[in-house]
């Protein structure tokens, strides 16, 4: 199975839904002087958009600064959303830019912490992810 | 207050933050800002005039009862949380959240002017003073803003913005999934982007609070959170009822609650309470608050003049120097 590399603020929302998919992950980290976190595995990238303003700013800034890596854009192969419908059609805007300029399958968006049916078809699909690769 | 709190007064230092969520969502919020005045809604006119004389009533009625909850959030709610605020940052997202809740009450009179004679705006106004429902929904949420207890005053401040609010917004979505009204529901889903980053906002904060406490303290307090959201709901369902029973929406503004219910909870760290077979959204109500939702949804019916299309290119390196 694939690993997930993943991004979650202080407000730990996107954290406790990948505590839930009892899959092996990485965090990657909040503060720019932590450790940068580097990929040496395929896998599946969750990122959270908080919403509403421009595509510039959709991504996270650690996101970018982790996807700026070369190695990590090398082992991802497919991206997860979180976000919130009430953003309208920004809604997990910036899970649509990373697969986007990835070259990788947005293989499923959910809102906030995720409700037990994401865990179930997050799992269905990185089996299916999985098996393809 | 910062004055209550501290002995003397201190001016608020925005280079030394003690949580980075209150510079973040304050970036949110201001450039999010707007006003109702920038929305055309006279383009909406002639739509107005093809509903039926009870399809205006209870939009009118839905919007004065959303005006009530607005009213309230400005007025007292927000500012209700400025005393037991964290950090001094948090007081000052608490006063914009306050102001935008005054443009967002103020945003459905402008719908009003636009589209309804001054007697029609009395009448509804009238109603939402007199609706038992309405009036009670009113009466629970501000009895625990005047409470004593901070964290129950934050939770009851996420029930209004993530769930309360939404019994009303579900007649703009549905005339836009209809294509009518569709200027008045790109101001509503300006007001929907709001009550998110809010509910998110106030929930954290709540999050915040809760570590803070006791075992038993916050066991206490999330027994506390779903009587609360059981008891507004139980009234809610009798709202929507005594709303939308004549135009027979009523089950499917059920499913819009259950689904914003749960959203709610989320905000406030915990799990969902209604199953999913009752809170899976009409897909024309999902596609018209969020065209992007519905992965298999008619990309053609998207409503609203904000719906435009995304240009896509290919990546290079180069790109992620952003």
């Amino acid at each position: 199975m694939f690993e997930i590399a993943y991004f979650s603020n202080v407000s730990e929302n996107t954290k406790r839904f990948v505590d839930k998919l009892g899959v092996q992950h990485h965090r990657i980290p909040v503060m720019a002087s932590e450790t940068p976190l580097m990929m040496s595995e395929p896998y599946v990238l969750i990122v959270p958009t908080y919403g509403g303003g421009d595509d510039a700013t959709s991504v996270p800034k650690q996101v970018i600064r982790f996807l700026n890596q070369q190695q990590n854009r090398d082992f991802i192969r497919g991206v997860i959303a979180a976000g919130n419908t009430n953003f309208g059609d920004k809604y997990c805007r910036a899970g649509e830019i990373v697969a986007m300029k990835c070259h990788v399958p947005l293989i499923h968006r959910f809102e906030l912490l995720g409700t037990p049916y994401d865990v179930e078809v997050v799992h269905k699909k990185m089996e299916t992810l999985w098996n393809q690769h | 207050m910062a004055e209550t709190k501290h002995k003397i007064a201190r001016p608020v230092n925005w280079n030394k933050l003690e949580d980075p969520m209150d510079l973040e969502v304050w970036n949110r919020l201001t450039s999010n800002f707007w006003l109702p005045e920038k929305v055309p809604m006279a383009n909406d006119i002639q739509s107005w005039a093809t509903l039926r004389p009870e399809e205006q009533l209870v939009t009118m009625r839905a919007f004065t009862g959303l005006t009530l909850l607005d009213t309230i959030q400005g007025t007292v709610g927000a500012i209700s949380l400025i005393p037991d605020a964290l950090t001094m940052h948090e007081e000052a997202v608490y006063t914009n959240i306050s102001f935008m809740e005054s443009v967002h009450a103020k945003s459905y009179s402008s719908i009003f002017s636009t589209l309804c004679s001054t007697d029609e705006i009395e009448q509804a106004f009238r109603w939402s003073e007199e609706n038992p429902y309405l009036q009670k929904k009113a009466e629970i949420v501000l009895g625990y803003y005047r409470g004593d207890d901070p964290l129950k005053r934050k939770v009851a401040s996420t029930l209004l913005e993530s769930f309360l609010f939404y019994s009303g917004f579900y007649l703009p979505m549905y005339w836009s999934s209809r294509a009518k009204l569709t200027n008045t529901a790109d101001l509503i889903r300006l007001i929907i982007r709001d009550e998110a980053i809010h509910g998110y906002y106030i929930g954290y904060k709540f999050q915040k609070g809760m570590e803070q406490e006791t075992e038993a303290r916050r066991e206490e307090i999330k027994a506390y959170t779903y009587d609360l959201l059981l008891e507004l709901y139980d009234n809610e369902i009798k709202y929507t009822a005594d709303l939308y029973d004549g135009l027979g929406l009523t089950e499917d503004v059920k499913h819009f609650l259950h689904y914003n219910a749960n959203k709610a909870l989320m905000n406030l760290g915990f799990d969902p309470l209604f199953p999913r077979e009752v809170s899976q959204v009409n897909p024309a109500i999902l596609s018209a608050l969020s065209p992007n939702a519905d992965e298999n949804h008619d990309f053609f019916s998207g409503s609203g003049s904000s719906y435009v299309i995304g240009k896509h290119e290919a990546t290079s390196d180069d790109d992620w120097d952003f």
